[in-house]
């Protein structure tokens, strides 16, 4: 009995390649006469490029060539696109200024690329780049969002005046606004959510060449959907035709969204492999990674919250600003629209809620999804407000969150969404047993003894994943369909390829995806194969992003497997002359209910295969494709509790206990899950206390290194204590809802509330880091002493 | 990083030979900052001359006098587990073994942390507060006149630190608050207590590097305990101020981190 089905805790398969050094990245593929390429940066946030010089560059040692935008202009290579149409709520277009992936006339951001070198070597390379002289007349620049919108601020885009790119809204304003009118109380915040750099280990990467016989261009990249950028290089950007244009990617080392877009340095690599007639390779270093990755978040918001006396929700009113950086990214429109405002509603049965969001450039880098992408936003926004309504009326946080949950399915909220099924209080008391809450005035007394502040916050979080039903995200203004396909091939001798357009950079597809196959037939995961990350080996697919790979890409594998199942039963009915409806496969053997009649699983697939004694009018082969198109989106939930203590004198806070109580729906492997529940949990940690994108006031990024960029490591963060509850989706086959964004989604707001309970003044934005916790202190205190 | 022509000296005149002979050298004792530096370019020099392999510069010994006397190109890891430095100034002992991570540990040395006077550094801290000596390949220097501002010290570009020597203490103590990112210093405060009486010397906060705290060497000569230092502050203005903390931020862990080394010994 194979015990490698659905449920088990079956270690990676993919982690002795990594473990042991064995893992192959971009930066590993070696071609012959490999260029390397080294970029020419702005310096400057916002400048006029007046001319470039690269007679010295080229003049130095092994330098091919320098290349610069208006050779790029000239070839055709097309603008870097958006690919979500976002109207404003005047019915007008949003206003996406032109982005070039070598930048001839203005540069927008410090860091953006404006020539190429190409030499023999990476040193010669960086020389020659240092020697390109780029005659910049600087011009004014702005960081700020808010400030973007004032009167008199630069002006970045001629087609976005005043830099507001669209002006957007959801909801029932009148309705929102009626529901104000006659509230017993409103909860007034100002809030924000602080700029991130998302920081993989791997940094990205691209080895590009051009076959001249072939015509034919061959692209490696860290990308986590190899089959998007093929079809946006070749559609938008002119590089190659699609048919003439392979994508890899191979072993990919962390995304968390920042490697679905296809960036300045890809296309250029790709372009240059002709122009030079060689293979041309750039890896990012780490100051290039954070300059040029696609940064999260970046929300300046405004909410209300009306109650009625009975401490019902009646409206939720939100005015949010995101920045979006220098320029539009590949999906940075959708994340704070409707990944964002359509996840206002919570866990909460609210019925009247308006969303009025201003997407706004500045010279940063451009910001589009990271782990969560628009759902932490929408999550920290309800749970910050939730806290501190329940503070301000005295009600226990709990009871005032349970008053409101939605407890009847499907529940369709006032901003798109419908929700399918979930169970908000049993993962709110799975959550609040886990970090014994009642246990916790104890805990604070023992806490004060010792001269520490102790607090508790919770977070009941909802997001919206299995992104998504091609037809919806079509009407809201999607470029492209997000199935998802597969294909799973059985060898003749029974082994098993899946083919699978999902990408793993770090998920564990290749176990997770193996063990759909051990509890269909019960073959040992060792017998699969996952191929994914090659545009040649297989079919379109649409990648790894808004943990989908599960409830769609997995989805698609169960769809191709009952094509298989029901061929292979076909094949041993025949053979067996038994009839088909009395087949069954388990442990790797096909047999005959009732009888002791069977096959190997590796007999009916040869019989497939010779061919020598199919039933009538049967193809040979035992090899199945499917595509999956979800319903709906699912629905992950959950409760997050943090329990921290604060050193008044230095402010610094301490996650002394942190339980997640999760439902994921149908879980394939826990053990994955749970890797995954705690990346994601630290990386929420890390968004609260640490990390912070910091550029000052004239664009330079002052947090540009780890030397002043907090990454959470191992001693920031405690043993997490990590529960899940199961409500099935019933959107899916296998009933999952996926797991990869829910603790960046679920724990900020939970570290704040925390935080805030701690310090007993609730002003305080992210990250919480010592030195603003000690001044909020610092305030308070003076507050109640002038009080 | 650009080219460099690497020397491996094997004595310190070995050392004074090639920085003589180089266009533009730069010792080298462990690397923890400026090689960090030439890999981003913001250094170049023609010539590195690795000082970290001289065996007069390696080994810690305790003097009949009570002293201890630590060769320059002694990494971290070594000071933070030596006995005689154990027993007899604990708090230079635990003040090597904050320093960075265990790879900073085993490569960076004493002398390149000093030469370097990086504001955020630990040792200096530790050089004030306990009176050290510096021995160069010239001349010996009192801790107080080898220090001369932030990256600045009064070495000239062809001296080589060859040793500290610290004078024996009754008690010592550090206590530092880590840069959240960096996990540098922020203020970082030796308490020393010896034959010349108290010192307290403060790394990572002020604007020109290692000071002394006069206030409170004063108060705690009068009254040994956390409470004597306790109201005690720097005054903000004089501190470094940026996206980790403002100068008042940095003021107040002053006396803080005072406050904890002197309870640390109570």
């Amino acid at each position: 009995m194979s015990n490698e089905g659905i449920g088990a805790r079956v270690l990676r398969k993919e982690d002795k390649r990594f473990i042991t050094g064995a893992g192959r990245y971009t930066d590993d593929m070696v071609l012959p006469r490999t260029g390397y390429a080294a970029f020419v940066r702005s310096p400057h946030a916002h400048a006029r490029i007046k001319g470039i010089d690269a007679s010295a560059a080229l003049a130095m040692p092994g330098v091919d060539a320098v290349l610069d935008g208006n050779q790029l202009v000239g070839d055709g290579i097309g603008n870097i696109i958006c690919g979500w149409m976002i109207h404003s709520k005047d019915g007008s277009p949003m206003k996406m200024g032109a982005w070039r992936a070598l930048e001839p006339e203005v540069v927008r951001f410090v860091g953006q690329a404006v020539a190429v070198v190409v030499a023999d070597t990476l040193k010669q390379a960086r020389d020659a780049a240092e020697a390109v002289v780029v005659d910049y007349e600087e011009l004014p620049a702005v960081v700020d969002s808010l400030d973007a919108l004032k009167e008199g601020a630069p002006q970045l885009h001629p087609e976005a005046e005043n830099n507001l790119i669209f002006d957007w809204e959801i909801g029932d304003e009148a309705a929102t606004n009626d529901a104000f009118s006659k509230a017993a109380h409103i909860t007034r915040m100002d809030i924000d959510n602080n700029r991130l750099v998302p920081n993989p280990m791997e940094p990205r990467s691209a080895l590009a060449s051009y076959d001249r016989a072939e015509e034919h261009y061959t692209l490696y990249t860290t990308s986590q959907n190899p089959h998007v950028a093929r079809l946006v290089l070749s559609a938008f950007y002119n590089v190659a035709p699609e048919h003439k244009l392979r994508v890899i990617a191979p072993d990919v080392g962390g995304g968390f969204g920042s490697k679905i877009y296809i960036y300045p340095e890809e296309i250029v690599c790709l372009w240059a492999s002709k122009r030079v007639g060689r293979p041309v390779k750039w890896t990012s270093d780490r100051t290039e990674a954070f300059l040029t990755d696609a940064h999260g978040r970046d929300h300046h918001s405004t909410a209300e919250l009306a109650l009625d006396a009975d401490h019902k929700i009646i409206g939720f009113r939100v005015n949010t600003v995101a920045n979006l950086g220098a320029y539009m990214s590949l999906f940075s429109s959708s994340v704070p629209t409707y990944l964002y405002a359509t996840l206002l509603s919570g866990q909460y049965d609210i019925p009247a809620i308006y969303a009025n969001v201003k997407a706004v450039y500045t010279n940063t880098t451009p910001v589009d999804a990271y782990r969560g992408a628009g759902r932490p936003e929408a999550t920290y926004l309800v749970e910050r407000m939730m806290e501190t309504a329940a503070r301000e009326l005295n009600l226990s946080p709990a009871e005032f969150r349970r008053k409101n949950f939605v407890r009847q399915f499907p529940h369709q909220t006032p901003v798109i969404m419908c929700y399918d099924a979930g169970d908000y209080d049993a993962s709110l008391d799975a959550a609040m047993k886990a970090i014994d809450y009642e246990g916790f005035p104890a805990r604070r007394a023992q806490s004060e003894a010792q001269g520490k502040l102790r607090g508790i916050g919770m977070s009941c979080y909802i997001e919206a994943c299995g992104i998504a039903p091609s037809k919806a995200v079509g009407s809201l203004g999607a470029g492209v369909g997000l199935w998802e396909s597969a294909e799973v091939r059985v060898n003749p001798v029974g082994t098993v390829e899946v083919l699978t357009g999902s990408h793993s950079h770090g998920q564990g597809h290749e176990t997770t995806f193996a063990q759909l196959i051990a509890e269909r037939f019960g073959l040992p995961t060792d017998n699969v194969s996952i191929v994914h990350g090659d545009t040649d080996k297989v079919q379109f697919g649409m990648g790894t992003y808004g943990s989908r790979s599960g409830a769609v890409g997995m989805s698609a594998i169960v769809k191709a497997l009952d094509k298989v199942e029901a061929k292979a039963k076909k094949i041993a009915a025949h053979l067996m002359e038994a009839s088909e409806g009395d087949i069954t496969i388990e442990d790797g053997e096909v047999k005959v209910v009732g009888t002791d009649k069977k096959l190997s699983f590796t007999e009916v697939a040869l019989a497939a295969y010779t061919g020598h004694n199919l039933p009538e009018g049967m193809e040979p082969g035992l090899k199945e494709g499917a595509f999956y198109d979800p319903t709906n989106f699912t629905f992950p939930a959950g409760t997050h509790i943090c329990e921290v203590e604060v050193d008044p004198d230095t402010g610094k806070v301490t996650v002394v206990g942190f339980v997640a109580a999760d439902d994921f729906g149908k879980i394939i492997n826990p053990m994955i899950v749970e890797g995954q529940v705690h990346g994601g949990l630290t990386q929420g940690i890390g968004q609260a206390l640490l990390e912070n994108a910091s550029y000052d006031e004239d664009g330079q990024l002052l947090s540009a290194s780890y030397m002043d960029y907090t990454m959470p490591r191992a001693d920031d963060v405690p043993s997490y204590v990590v529960e899940t509850t199961e409500t099935i989706c019933p959107g899916n086959p296998l009933g999952m809802k996926g797991c990869g964004e829910a603790g960046a989604i679920g724990a900020p707001p939970a570290v704040i509330n925390a935080v805030t309970d701690a310090i007993g003044t609730n002003n305080m934005q992210m990250p919480a880091s010592p030195a603003r916790v000690w001044m909020a202190l610092q305030s308070a205190g003076l507050k109640q002493a002038a009080e | 990083m650009y080219e460099t022509s690497y020397h491996r000296a094997g004595s310190v005149s070995d050392a004074e030979a090639a920085i003589a002979n180089a266009e533009d050298g730069k010792f080298l004792a462990g690397g923890q900052t400026l090689i960090a530096t030439m890999k981003q370019r913001l250094a170049a020099p023609t010539d590195l001359i690795d000082l970290r392999h001289i065996a007069d510069l390696k080994g810690i010994a305790k003097q009949a006098d009570g002293s201890i006397r630590i060769g320059a190109a002694t990494c971290h890891a070594d000071v933070a587990t030596n006995e005689d430095v154990r027993t007899s100034i604990p708090g230079l002992a635990d003040l090597a073994g904050k320093i960075g991570d265990p790879h900073v540990r085993h490569m960076g040395t004493l002398g390149g942390s000093i030469a370097n006077n990086d504001p955020a550094a630990d040792y200096p801290a530790a050089l004030m507060a306990l009176g050290a000596t510096v021995e160069t390949n010239k001349r010996s220097l009192a801790a107080e006149d080898f220090f001369t501002g932030m990256f600045e010290t009064a070495l000239e570009d062809d001296e080589i630190v060859v040793a500290v020597t610290f004078p024996e203490c009754t008690t010592s103590a550090y206590a530092k608050f880590p840069n959240p990112a960096s996990r540098y210093s922020m203020a970082g405060v030796f308490v020393a207590k010896g034959d010349s009486g108290v010192r307290v010397a403060v790394s990572g906060a002020g604007q020109d590097g290692v000071f002394r705290v006069p206030e409170m060497e004063k108060a705690l000569e009068s009254q040994w305990s956390a409470d004597a230092v306790a109201n005690i502050k720097v005054p903000a203005e004089d501190m470094l101020s940026d996206i980790h903390g403002s100068s008042e931020y940095r003021a107040n862990l002053v006396t803080v981190m005072a406050k904890r080394a002197v309870a640390a010994l109570s």
